[in-house]
């Protein structure tokens, strides 16, 4: 494998992670609104989140950075060509994170209630912009010779990427869910099961109809079928398994497998993608592939040996994190919210 | 205004915010992490609430430095994509790798060090506020690293129509970086104990809990001072440094348009006329200038309009002179609040030492609104150093007029800086209004009511979620 490839799996790796691990925030961030009934849910919902959320962030920030440095011409192109959608998705982040700190800093309703819509829809423009990106870059932007792309705003808004932004909304929505019935007690756990078996077709019917799209609307199929294929049926397979697991209260196996199907449909993208970075919708010509958007032999070596020798100390620290904060949050313990 | 004027506006602005609070962040952690730990060597209580509550503010201080930061990280992309393609193989590096290897642990060991006070051993927990504080200051030097290279660009090679890192010691090794990242850490410890100190004094001054507020006050004048003398010597440092690597900067700074007499003199202050390229009614302290660039009291300096001539002779033709003024000015406010802390923080060592400290009302009620010094030297320092390196994003490389996106549109640049713009406002009053409230409110922890009343259906719902 050439260092290209391998850094083009890296910064995949790192969106299916943040897809993963922010995807279950962001759902808790939803249900801020729609599971919980009183201020102590609410703060009970965020307490599970709390102390991680942060980290989870950072594994996109880390992607574009990687982005930036292995791939310039994929970030340069990426970034300025989805200028409005990337400031949407900037002013949520900053909103959400800021109301975490802000909320319970003033005994007031107005003002705790005002940061939690601050949250609510810091938590669902995110993985609906990102949503969004994705089924946009697999369908194709009008990008020229140059390398820039001049998209219209139906270019990257239309049927095909808005289901793209939704599946991923309903796709968070539902790993937060289940997430909470592991991380809470109370009716608040059960409430969160229930809630999860209402979401389950909707959630179900998104995924179905994005797949359905992706094969009328993209070039996927033809190119990657055979992978994309076998992912999908297992994704299918999956989506039915958690049924009978929401149904029995297997609330480790229903987390692990909302995961596995958010981790699947992110690496879809990059798997139709390969091994191109940015498809035009102009020219197969002024495709952008890894190989022309990539960095210097030097410096992607560079940043190979610093990753191969601080992931796993990155990774350690984060498991561990996760152990301190095993317990389940309730309300015996002090709410930090 | 065009495309590349809106994309600088909103460059500098937005900088420029998040510039207020990456130095609180990085100083408080600092004086945090001290405190924790007379804590858990001392074992005095006061020592912990001295902790819980300066990390109020640290806290409410940090997201917001944090969440700026994020645009900081995609606005290369999107207003300066000519420039991000350009050098992103040697510019990019330092950013991803502040990514992994600053902000995961500032991100997950203020996690740890913020939810579990209960369910970590002491020490562990100690541990956890000095990773954060290390993580602030790595991330700083990350940062540096990637900005020292616009400013003295080392370890790179001109192929394939972009700079191409080819050494990577050279990029960490750069002679910018090392009298940058200092300073710029110095400069933040001395924001973190400036803003305990005038917080302190505010108290004092009231009589409220006067030896809660002595004890933080001492450990932030120590502080204060040693990172005051340590910004003057790194200071200086820079100043060296410009006259052989940017001395069109160092020019401008002192407003000298022909070259100086040998020895040279340092300016106080004088009007510059940009038009006629001259500068009038100058107040000088003679040698000083030759000691600043050189280190000893002789050795002339080039003017700008030498520079220009050279430069037009190497680059080709061009105006090669950044702002004059706004160079000049900067580094004289820049200096002038160095040398005000180094002159308080001594200061007020003193009065403690003689234990005046409670009695010395003037010098408490001026340390309030002293605060504010060292955002302003920070703000102006860093105003200094970017706009003294104009015509230039790369020094030498990249004019920053060539840097813009070309497919972004003037409205689209609008729009983002009116709403960032709107955004930052808001969170900016927020903080206020966060940070008045909590010291009016005082170092007594408020409990949550709620929280340890017991709940007669706990049983019940357990029960229940469980069948």
């Amino acid at each position: 494998m050439l260092l290209s490839e391998l850094w083009f799996l890296l910064i995949g790796v790192l969106f299916v992670g943040f897809m993963f691990l922010e995807g279950f925030d962001f759902g808790v961030g939803m249900s801020t609104r729609f599971l919980a009934k009183n201020d102590l849910d609410r703060r009970m919902l965020i307490q599970t989140i709390g102390p991680t959320w942060a980290a989870n962030e950072v594994w996109l920030v880390t992607a574009v950075g990687a982005m930036f440095a292995a791939f310039p011409h994929w970030y340069a192109t990426l970034l300025s060509g989805y200028y409005m959608p990337v400031i949407v998705l900037l002013l949520a982040l900053i909103a959400r994170g800021v109301s975490f700190e802000f909320r319970d800093r003033v005994e007031s309703e107005r003002w705790v209630k005002t940061w939690d819509w601050s949250i609510f829809i810091g938590s669902i423009f995110p993985p609906f912009i990102l949503g969004l990106t994705f089924a946009s870059l697999i369908k194709g932007l009008p990008i020229d010779a140059d390398m820039n792309m001049y998209a219209g705003f139906f270019d990257i808004v239309n049927t095909y990427t808005v289901v793209g932004g939704l599946t991923f909304v309903a796709l968070s929505y539902l790993h937060g869910l289940t997430f909470i019935s592991l991380k809470t007690v109370g009716t608040l756990r059960t409430r969160a099961r229930k809630e999860a078996q209402k979401w389950y077709a909707i959630t179900g019917g998104l995924v179905f109809w994005f797949i359905i799209l992706t094969v009328f609307y993209t070039e996927a199929f033809s190119a990657k079928g055979p992978i994309l294929i076998p992912l999908y049926i297992l994704v299918g397979i999956l989506y039915g398994a958690l049924m009978l697991l929401l149904r029995n209260k297997k609330e480790g196996f229903s987390f692990t497998v909302t995961g596995i199907i958010l981790i699947m449909i992110t690496a879809s993208f990059f798997i139709a993608l390969f091994p191109n970075v940015m498809i035009s919708s102009l020219d197969v010509a002024h495709n952008i592939t890894i190989y022309e958007a990539v960095s210097g032999d030097y410096s992607l070596r560079i940043m190979t040996i610093v990753a191969a020798t601080m992931i796993p100390v990155v990774l350690g620290y984060t498991f561990w994190t996760y152990y301190v904060f095993r317990k389940r949050v309730s309300k015996k313990e002090n709410l930090n919210y | 205004m065009d495309a590349l004027m809106l994309a600088r506006i909103q460059f500098a602005s937005t900088t420029l915010f998040h510039f207020i609070f990456v130095p609180l962040s990085i100083g408080l952690a600092l004086l945090i992490a001290i405190m924790q730990t007379m804590y858990v060597f001392k074992k005095e209580e006061i020592y912990l609430k001295m902790t819980k509550f300066w990390s109020i503010f640290f806290l409410i201080n940090f997201a917001i430095g944090v969440v700026t930061g994020i645009f900081q990280e995609f606005q290369f992309g999107m207003n300066w994509s000519t420039y991000s393609r350009f050098v992103g193989d040697i510019f990019g590096a330092p950013l991803a790798l502040e990514a992994l290897l600053a902000f995961f642990l500032e991100a997950t060991f203020i996690g740890l060090w913020v939810f579990g006070r209960d369910k970590l051993p002491e020490k562990i927990h100690l541990a956890c506020i000095w990773l954060v504080s290390i993580g602030t200051m790595l991330s700083a030097f990350w940062i540096m690293a990637a900005n020292s290279f616009m400013h003295n660009p080392v370890g790179f090679v001109l192929q394939n129509g972009r700079a191409e890192m080819n050494d990577f010691l050279a990029l960490l090794s750069n002679e910018k970086l090392w009298v940058a990242f200092p300073h710029t850490v110095l400069g933040s410890f001395a924001t973190g104990a400036f803003f305990i100190i005038g917080v302190s004094a505010w108290y004092i001054f009231r009589k409220r809990d006067v030896d809660f507020f002595k004890r933080s006050m001492n450990i932030a004048l120590v502080v204060g001072l040693l990172s005051g003398l340590g910004i003057a010597f790194t200071g200086h440092s820079q100043a060296t440094y410009l006259m052989h690597a940017q001395p069109m900067k160092m020019a401008a700074a002192e407003g000298l348009w022909e070259d100086s007499g040998d020895p040279a003199a340092w300016t106080v202050v004088t009007s510059i006329d940009v038009e006629n390229k001259t500068s009038s009614n100058r107040i000088d302290i003679p040698y000083l200038l030759s000691y600043l660039a050189y280190g000893k009291f002789s050795g002339k300096v080039e003017g700008m309009n030498t520079l220009q001539e050279k430069y037009v002779l190497q680059y080709g033709d061009g105006n090669y002179v950044p702002p004059v003024k706004t160079t000049f000015w900067s580094f004289r406010i820049m200096a002038g609040t160095g040398g005000v802390l180094i002159v308080l923080s001594a200061f007020g060592l003193l009065l403690s030492f003689r234990k005046k400290l409670e009695t010395s009302t003037k010098y408490l009620k001026f340390m309030v609104p002293a605060i504010f010094l060292p955002f302003i030297g920070n703000s102006f320092g860093w105003i200094m150093s970017e706009i003294g390196r104009q015509p230039w994003v790369v020094n030498g490389l990249m004019k920053t007029a060539d840097a813009v996106s070309p497919n972004v549109s003037a409205g689209k640049v609008l729009f983002s800086l009116i709403t960032f713009s709107t955004i930052y406002l808001i969170l900016g009053l927020v903080m206020v209004y966060l940070f008045i409230r909590v010291i009016k409110q005082g170092p007594h922890e408020k409990v949550k009511e709620d929280v340890s009343t017991s709940d007669p259906f706990e049983t019940g719902e357990m029960q229940h979620a469980t069948k």
